[in-house]
């Protein structure tokens, strides 16, 4: 379980964070516009996500549980500070495409959730190549989802014209571009498509196989307690706190009171 | 003056949607859009954080951070301070205001870690925004994010009843859904 390869394996394919457990979702819709976007982004969080897995991981005997969060969030907001600092120095044109998503990698879900239930609990080699793991799966994730963005969207792959495109004045036939896909529109309907088509993948799993697969709805599920986030933040136990003191009143809101999971 | 904020506010909340353009909220915006009443509760907490994290981020960069020539920091500083209001936010609020706490209090921790308020306090001092201006643009963007979400839990409260294909049936339709939304909000495009 603890095995370098296996851990990148896991990452890339049993839990790939994207495809698999749909994690990460603001920055996968937001910078997929074109497929050096998506690989950019991705590789950036994976140097974030691999270096504060391997440092809370060394710290996880030091750090009070208490506050761990807060520990935690520094860790990695000191590494994205260093990995900006880096992208903004060595590759300006991609910190100009990229912008604020770039220090918004703190809040990303894939790396608290790792530090929270990966790094905290194992030692610093193993943590290390999880993070790896899932960096590389959701760079290849982003890159995909990137790339197919482009291809329709502009009918080019990392700049690269792949489809003649089509010259009206000069009577020349070609492709013509549907540009809603790298328009804000666009990344949704990809990634509806995306949640549908896993779906379908994960029930034929299920009937071939038998066995159900862990429960993924998780962020794109019905409630905010699903998320694995909320578990990593403060909001989970309050929450749950806060629905056994309101369920006995009647509460106003109607809380997140125990969803079944159909995936 | 007031012309520039008004536009600026407009611009904020309708032409550059945050959860409709800019991906930023997406978490909440799918999660927590099962009932209006649920959302409005929602898009009321984000309102309220969102104004004053922008006020307080805009205070501390300008007489903390530039001063002191840490500027580099705005990342841990900002993420650490709104973690800390908002948890001294819902202290306050259990006190004093029960009335808010009711309503607001269940979604407030859930909103430390919603990128949307880290991203509005970037974005200020991105855009070189001064306190005013910052805490304008930053009311616009929550309340955009409200008018989305309310939007988004009302479509789905009627879509309750609708034959939706079985793969699309639950996160596939909603976000279906957003797309179409994202297209109406582009046509705020021209307004300003």
């Amino acid at each position: 379980m603890n095995k370098p390869l296996e851990r990148l394996q896991n990452g890339l394919i049993k839990e790939n964070p994207t495809f698999v457990l749909m994690l990460g979702m603001c920055p996968t819709l937001a910078v997929t516009t074109s497929a050096i976007n998506g690989l950019g982004m991705g590789l950036s969080t994976t140097v974030v996500l691999a270096l504060s897995n391997l440092m809370i991981s060394l710290l996880r005997n030091i750090i009070p549980d208490r506050v761990r969060m807060p520990a935690y969030i520094v860790v990695v907001a000191s590494f994205v500070t260093i990995v900006q600092f880096l992208v903004q120095g060595f590759v300006p044109s991609l910190y100009d495409a990229l912008g604020i998503y770039i220090p918004l990698i703190v809040v990303n879900c894939i790396i608290l959730g790792r530090a929270e239930s990966y790094a905290s609990k194992n030692p610093p080699i193993p943590s290390l190549f999880d993070g790896l793991g899932m960096g590389l799966g959701f760079t290849c994730s982003l890159t995909v989802i990137g790339i197919v963005r482009e291809f329709l969207g502009a009918g080019t792959i990392f700049d690269h014209q792949v489809l003649p495109l089509a010259d009206r004045a000069a009577g020349k036939a070609g492709y013509t571009p549907i540009s809603i896909f790298i328009m804000a529109p666009g990344a949704f309907f990809i990634l509806a498509i995306l949640v549908a088509v896993m779906k379908e993948v994960r029930k034929s799993l299920f009937e071939k196989t038998g066995k159900k697969l862990a429960p993924a709805e998780s962020v794109l599920g019905e409630d905010c307690a699903v998320c694995p986030f909320a578990a990593s933040c403060s909001g989970k136990s309050v929450l749950e706190a806060k629905k056994a003191e309101t369920a006995n009143s009647a509460a106003p809101v109607k809380s997140t009171a125990g969803k079944e999971s159909d995936s | 003056m007031f012309v520039k904020l008004l536009l600026l506010f407009i611009s904020a909340s309708l032409v550059n949607n945050v959860v409709l353009s800019r991906f930023l909220g997406l978490c909440p915006f799918l999660g927590v859009s099962k009932k209006v009443e649920t959302a409005a509760g929602m898009g009321g907490a984000i309102i309220f954080v969102i104004t004053l994290s922008s006020l307080v981020t805009g205070l501390i960069y300008k007489f903390i951070l530039v001063p002191s020539g840490f500027t580099y920091l705005q990342t841990i500083v900002f993420i650490l301070v709104i973690a800390a209001m908002v948890q001294f936010l819902e202290m306050f609020l259990k006190k004093n205001v029960h009335a808010l706490y009711e309503s607001l209090g269940v979604y407030l921790p859930l909103i430390t870690t919603n990128c949307a308020v880290l991203g509005v306090a970037l974005d200020n001092v991105q855009k070189d925004y001064d306190i005013l201006t910052g805490v304008i643009y930053g009311f616009g963007t929550a309340c955009g994010f409200a008018v989305s979400i309310i939007l988004l839990a009302s479509i789905r409260e009627k879509m309750e009843y609708n034959d939706i294909p079985e793969a699309f049936q639950g996160t596939g339709i909603v976000v279906v859904t957003a797309g179409l939304m994202a297209i109406a909000f582009c046509g705020f495009a021209g307004v300003i």
